[in-house]
């Protein structure tokens, strides 16, 4: 099951009368309860391939459908409601809320953008940091808490709302390589678990090694030969 | 709401230094203001009373030009009687008015048989005069305070007329008056009181029985000079002036043209200038406190949005809805605001409270020893409060609309 699909995907920034192009004509399917990375060097355009995904930007020109939703005709608060309802975000730099608690950071979603019942808040959110192994640091606040704890935190609070897709830039570029291994563990586990589909940029090589389909951009530009080679191998 | 008010709440504690200054300067805003209103309106209040319970009355009705020449105390400007008749017809009526009271007011020379000086003299009913006027007896510092005020052949002098001239009481002393006629005519009358000075015109008036004056003045008939009103509610005065002066416009003199005149007390007071003055004052302090409101909440909102992009961008990414971004910045505003104002308020309410029970004493003018007992009422608490909450929240406004219109892709990217 097709979960996302882009067709002929156009961005183009403009810095004064300079027109930048970050992504030119990009072609791709993403099917249901995949571990996908979008790889490439700095500036090749997978934050921005990752933004339009999320819908936290628009396409310059072309088509992308997200879980049957031409997103690019989403205005600002469609585009947050369809966000709230359907995905998770996992960041570079954690972006814990500080003044909340680690329990309360992954109740967030679910008080101020779903507006779920205590009862059944409460069952997710045991759930979840019983998932990510942070059930014993649930009163802690994010300063109280290692990187790789945070990103935990960050990936139970991307879960909470049983987001059908969970889009990570860099969540691993903060933390050392063991940790980097584990929360990428974790993240195909709840793949495994919840049926998620997992999206996440790295430039890393050993990182981008765990994903199962692999985008390679370059410039703006898709490799599709990579992909092909790495969704064969992975399916193989 | 209520984990939105928590996080808010949590919010403002994270900067806790920055919320407890600004907190700090609306509270003492609010106690600036709030302790202002109490004294400055309490003294107001105190001196209002003075004049409208101790002289003049809430409301003066006149021969219309009478008060324009009132340094004169025309005799030609005298009400008939066919005219009071009319004007206490109309005060009867009315639903506003408590007592009345008629006067002949003169200008006479007063004589202790060895010197003479000028003195203006008020005629009056002592039960309705002191009914009108009730502080009266309280003006008196030598001589009996029990009803009735004065009887006839009595006379209330005032205690500078009584020091310059050595006048005691029981003395007997003489008046003497030309009537409209150009007649003299001397009365004598005994001493029966000493009246305290009070601010203001009238405030070193005598008081004689309104028969003495019009026998004085060999008036052939009952003429008043002006009639004083006391108001069951003296915040009626504007409501009472507007309806008396409607009804008493119907009274017309020979020549079809309007007869009477109706006269607040503020219009007969140049202490009118100075509440009018503090009232500006009043005025000038709450624009102050607006000004601190304002200025400080939207530094501190400000810095709260510009400090927090990335956490905008954040929760933004996350799908929260703009509305409720704008809801979160703008409930710690509010927070601010209300923070500050409990405490101000709280403040204040102590210190009058402790002002009210142990008094201040001041003089005024002729006036000494005046007790000032500051209050402040439950509405200009209210209308600080909800000014200080309302501006507050104004001063969020702009911090908060645009923290919900940020862009979360720049905002992510913030350094």
């Amino acid at each position: 099951m097709q979960l996302i699909r882009a067709e002929q995907l156009v961005k183009t920034y403009r810095a004064g009368e300079v027109e930048v192009p970050a992504v030119k004509g990009v072609d791709f399917t993403i099917d249901a309860k995949s571990f996908v990375a979008f790889v490439g060097p700095s500036g090749s355009g997978k934050t921005t391939l990752l933004n339009m995904i999320g819908c936290l930007d628009h396409p310059t020109s072309g088509k992308l459908t997200v879980l049957d939703t031409d997103v690019t005709s989403l205005d600002r608060r469609a585009a947050a409601n369809f966000r709230g309802q359907h995905m998770g975000f996992v960041f570079q730099d954690f972006n814990l809320i500080p003044v909340l608690s680690v329990y309360e950071n992954i109740e967030y979603p679910l008080i101020m953008v779903q507006n779920w019942p205590e009862q059944k808040r409460r069952a997710q959110i045991t759930r979840l940091l019983e998932a990510v192994g942070m059930a014993g640091q649930a009163n802690k606040r994010p300063d109280q808490i290692s990187g790789g704890q945070k990103q935990r935190v960050a990936v139970a609070r991307a879960l909470a709302t049983n987001a059908k897709l969970v889009l990570a830039d860099e969540p691993t570029a903060n933390l050392d390589h063991d940790t980097a291994y584990q929360v990428l563990a974790l993240m195909k586990k709840m793949r495994d678990e919840l049926g998620t589909t997992f999206l996440f940029s790295t430039h890393d090589p050993k990182i981008m090694a765990e994903a199962e389909v692999l985008f390679t951009l370059e410039d703006g530009r898709l490799n599709n030969a990579t992909l092909v080679a790495k969704a064969e191998a992975a399916h193989a | 709401m209520l984990n939105v008010l928590k996080i808010a709440l949590r919010n403002l504690a994270r900067y806790g230094r920055r919320t407890l200054l600004t907190s700090t300067l609306i509270t003492l805003g609010v106690v600036a203001v709030l302790l202002f209103i109490g004294i400055a309106g309490s003294f107001k209040a105190l001196m209002i009373g003075q004049f409208t319970d101790g002289v003049l009355g809430n409301l003066e009705v006149h021969r219309k030009g009478y008060v324009a020449s009132i340094d004169s105390l025309p005799l030609n400007l005298n009400m008939s009687p066919a005219m009071v008749q009319k004007v206490e017809q109309v005060l009867d009526k009315t639903p506003g008015i408590e007592v009345y009271s008629e006067r002949v007011k003169l200008g006479a020379m007063f004589s202790n048989f060895t010197e003479t000086t000028s003195i203006r003299v008020n005629g009056v009913v002592p039960a309705k005069e002191a009914a009108t006027i009730p502080l009266m007896p309280g003006r008196l510092i030598e001589g009996s305070k029990q009803p009735p005020l004065l009887k006839p052949g009595e006379i209330l002098i005032p205690k500078l007329l009584a020091q310059g001239l050595n006048v005691k009481l029981g003395d007997t002393v003489v008046l003497v008056a030309t009537n409209l006629q150009g007649s003299v005519n001397g009365k004598t009358f005994v001493v029966r009181g000493i009246l305290d000075s009070a601010s203001g015109p009238s405030g070193r008036d005598g008081y004689i029985d309104i028969n003495d004056a019009r026998s004085l003045l060999r008036m052939t008939q009952p003429e008043v000079s002006e009639i004083a009103i006391r108001l069951k509610d003296p915040a009626q005065l504007e409501q009472v002036d507007a309806q008396l002066s409607r009804e008493l416009a119907g009274i017309t003199n020979q020549q079809g043209k309007q007869a009477l005149e109706v006269h607040t007390w503020a219009d007969l007071s140049p202490f009118s200038s100075i509440v009018k003055m503090i009232d500006l004052l009043t005025l000038f302090i709450k624009i102050m406190l607006v000004s601190i409101v304002l200025v400080s909440v939207l530094n501190v909102m400000i810095m709260a949005v510009y400090e927090r992009i990335r956490e905008i961008g954040t929760i933004a990414a996350i799908g929260t809805p703009p509305a409720r971004i704008l809801s979160l910045f703008l409930t710690e505003g509010l927070l601010l605001g209300l923070g500050g104002t409990a405490l101000g308020t709280a403040i204040s309410l102590a210190v009058i409270y402790a002002l009210h029970l142990h008094k201040i004493v001041f003089n005024f003018g002729m006036q000494q020893g005046l007790v000032l007992a500051p209050s402040v009422s439950v509405r200009d608490v209210v209308v600080i409060v909800v000014m200080v909450v309302l501006m507050a929240l104004l001063a969020s406004l702009q911090p908060a609309w645009k923290a919900s219109r940020m862009d979360p892709v720049r905002a992510l990217s913030h350094v």
